[in-house]
């Protein structure tokens, strides 16, 4: 059977993918900083479907453990899917350099560091997918986000470069573009229902992404043209809008 | 997230801040740092038991955390609904110990409600089969509790409403089956007094309930179908069903989309009885196996079918009278049958004899109808609330939208002592809905 690897497996939308992926009869390694706090979820995989499930320690920011723990997985997983993050407090971090460079580390650069293990890995097996859970908030920066935005907009990028690199391999790089999800990160926000989905559908709109191999998912389909008609609004107009 | 809460009943309906949380930390410190809330599970209860201006859903917390498939014991966190698990029990030749009418309940929500089913006489509520549950109380400790273990917190819990705390795990024991069937058996009453006597003939059966209709006078004065049923052995099971025994047939389901006109649901319950009344089949029993989903949650086939009462919602009446209690029974029921304002049809039921501190069900008649909300409504209900007390008997707080608040100091006989136990865990308050200040259950 085949494995996935869901790194910050403690989110909701890690959750809901856990449970899609093994419904379909993966097994699932459930990656987190928390170890026991997954444990319930580890129980209700193996009961609900029947599956194997593992749960690893994983901690973003600890960047010199990432070989280590890459190293250490039972089994090397067929896909890997880096679903931590942090939204963080934009005005906070704009007075307070912890809080900006826990966002940068969290959302960014640990998501590099797992990242290039993980690819040069499945480089050299020629096999492998590698999703990452990425922001519509990294497209265009905002002033109501941009230091998450901005973190967002470098693993865009990276995911982006990464996927053009591992194409010759053969390993295949998704990006996933969430928009509005209803989750514990954002249940203080009221957010519009249109354009929010519930976990579950970003669950459903994966799986049925990693069959189609699709390079960049948005998972409520308005996203696409929203994003792409603010990235079409001039510069001169944009810096004067309140976003 | 702000949001437009109602339960089953759609009345009353609130705007309403909900929170949500999938770890059990999450949960300690959200208990700790808030004040004046209720725990939810998926709003099936019909009145205002888990409304709160501030809320706590459990749907998240959802995990199965562990299934003794040789014991028959599963244990759950409280937001698992009971859907969830009779997909994964049934297969194994497991079920739910007591279930109500809808399998779309959390099992939080059915130890709050302390949910009786169709074979109370026989296996009482759900509380009797907890083997053991953790509750966060108002200080934001875990507390685990059981029938031998902070016992008072144990009975307080069960039947409580949410208020001594938030519950989060449930272990409980499970039935074993040989089928996903049952053996059903549909016998026409004539009247009351018939309904009442075959209760009494078929009550071995370990499933039983009756469907009133309740416009019948004269003679036919509470005509009825009882329905009687056991679990199917493999025997019971014609050639396709024992190929699999232990899987039903997959059917659509239907959703009814939007409020529809208060009328329609009469219309569909009226044509659905008089073809079992009348139907092509008029003799006077009728014996078949069919699979467990329409015999346990006939409604359930037609998701949101409360949207037929229309946007103004309706209250569903129930209420249990002591077994001597016949005439109280008949007087409310003309009452309701006098009035016209009821649904069609009720469910009438013969509770067996239950200890507890506060759960709804004891020894006698349950009786359960729905009133699409209108003006008058509650004035009719207070009348027959005072038949109730008259006759020793109580309503049912799961579906309690509307009650005065010494109607229920006066019928639950132990409601001081809960009261007491409530203010213990759930001191100033922490705990709150919009029932609990109706009722004024907490200090």
């Amino acid at each position: 059977m085949p494995t996935i690897l869901l790194l910050g497996a403690g989110s909701d939308m890690a959750i809901a993918i856990a449970r899609r992926f093994a419904a379909a009869q993966y097994d699932i390694q459930l990656a987190g900083r928390q170890v026991a706090a997954l444990q319930p979820l580890q129980q209700d995989l193996r009961i609900r479907y029947g599956i194997t499930a593992t749960v690893h320690h994983f901690d973003a920011t600890a960047y010199d453990t990432h070989v280590a723990f890459y190293g250490e997985l039972p089994v090397k997983p067929d896909i890997t899917l880096c679903a931590f993050g942090y939204l963080g407090d934009q005005e906070k971090a704009q007075q307070d350099w912890q809080e900006a460079a826990r966002i940068l580390q969290a959302n960014f650069t640990g998501a590099v560091s797992i990242l290039n293990v993980v690819a040069n890995d499945y480089e050299t097996r020629k096999a492998g997918m590698i999703i990452g859970i990425s922001s519509v908030a990294g497209e265009r920066g905002r002033q109501s986000n941009y230091i998450y935005g901005s973190a967002k907009a470098g693993f865009t990028a990276y995911l982006s470069g990464l996927r053009n690199r591992l194409f010759r391999s053969g390993v295949h790089v998704m990006s996933v573009q969430p928009g509005f999800v209803n989750t514990q990160m954002t249940q203080h926000l009221n957010l519009p229902p249109l354009l929010t989905a519930q976990p579950e559908l970003v669950a459903g709109a994966v799986f049925k992404a990693v069959r189609s191999r699709k390079n960049v998912l948005y998972v409520k389909w308005p996203w696409k043209y929203i994003m792409l008609i603010i990235k079409l609004i001039p510069e001169f107009i944009f810096k004067k809008l309140k976003l | 997230m702000q949001k437009r809460l109602a339960n089953w009943g759609n009345y009353p309906a609130i705007t309403s801040e909900e929170s949500a949380y999938s770890q059990e930390e999450q949960l300690r410190s959200f208990v700790v740092a808030n004040h004046g809330f209720i725990a939810r599970g998926n709003g099936r209860c019909y009145g205002d038991a888990s409304l709160g201006k501030h809320s706590l859903s459990m749907l998240k917390y959802d995990n199965i955390l562990s299934f003794d498939t040789v014991a028959g014991v599963l244990e759950t966190q409280a937001g698992v609904t009971l859907d969830q698990i009779l997909d994964i029990i049934v297969p194994k030749g497991w079920f739910l110990p007591v279930t109500p009418g809808t399998k779309f309940i959390t099992v939080g929500g059915a130890v709050a409600s302390d949910v009786h089913g169709k074979n109370h006489h026989v296996d009482g509520a759900f509380s009797g089969h907890i083997i053991d549950m953790d509750v966060i109380t108002g200080d934001g400790t875990t507390i685990t509790c059981s029938p031998s273990r902070h016992t008072d917190l144990y009975w307080a819990t069960c039947g409580g409403m949410g208020l001594t705390g938030v519950i989060t795990r449930v272990k409980f024991g499970l039935k074993k089956i040989e089928t996903a069937y049952i053996k059903q058996k549909q016998i026409k009453a004539r009247n009351l007094e018939e309904v009442v006597r075959l209760f009494e003939e078929y009550k071995h059966y370990t499933y039983s309930m009756a469907w009133i209709d309740c416009l019948q006078k004269g003679d036919a004065f509470g005509r009825s179908i009882l329905i009687v049923g056991e679990h199917a052995t493999k025997e019971d099971l014609n050639a396709k069903q024992g190929q699999a025994p232990l899987q039903q047939p997959a059917k659509p389901r239907l959703t009814v989309p939007f409020n529809l006109p208060s009328f329609i649901l009469n219309t569909f319950t009226v044509k659905a009885f008089n073809w079992l009344y009348y139907g092509k089949n008029f003799k006077k029993e009728i014996n078949n196996v069919v699979p467990y989903e329409p015999f346990f949650y006939p409604l359930d086939a037609i998701l949101h079918w409360n949207r037929g009462y229309g946007k103004a919602g309706f209250i569903q009446y129930q209420f249990v009278l002591p077994l001597e209690q016949k005439e109280g029974l008949i007087a409310i029921l003309r009452r309701i049958s006098d009035k016209g304002w009821g649904s069609f049809l009720a469910v009438l039921k013969v509770f067996g004899r239950q200890e507890s501190l506060i759960s709804f069900p004891m020894e006698g008649y349950t009786l359960a109808l729905d009133f699409p909300v209108r003006k008058g409504l509650f004035a009719f209900l207070d009348e027959l609330d005072d038949i109730v007390l008259q006759y020793g008997g109580r309503l049912y707080l799961s579906k309690d939208a509307r009650m005065k608040q010494d109607v229920f100091w006066k019928s639950y006989p132990h409601a001081d002592r809960f009261a007491e136990i409530v203010q213990t865990y759930n001191p100033g308050k922490r705990f709150e809905s919009l029932q609990s200040e109706r009722l004024s259950l907490t200090k």
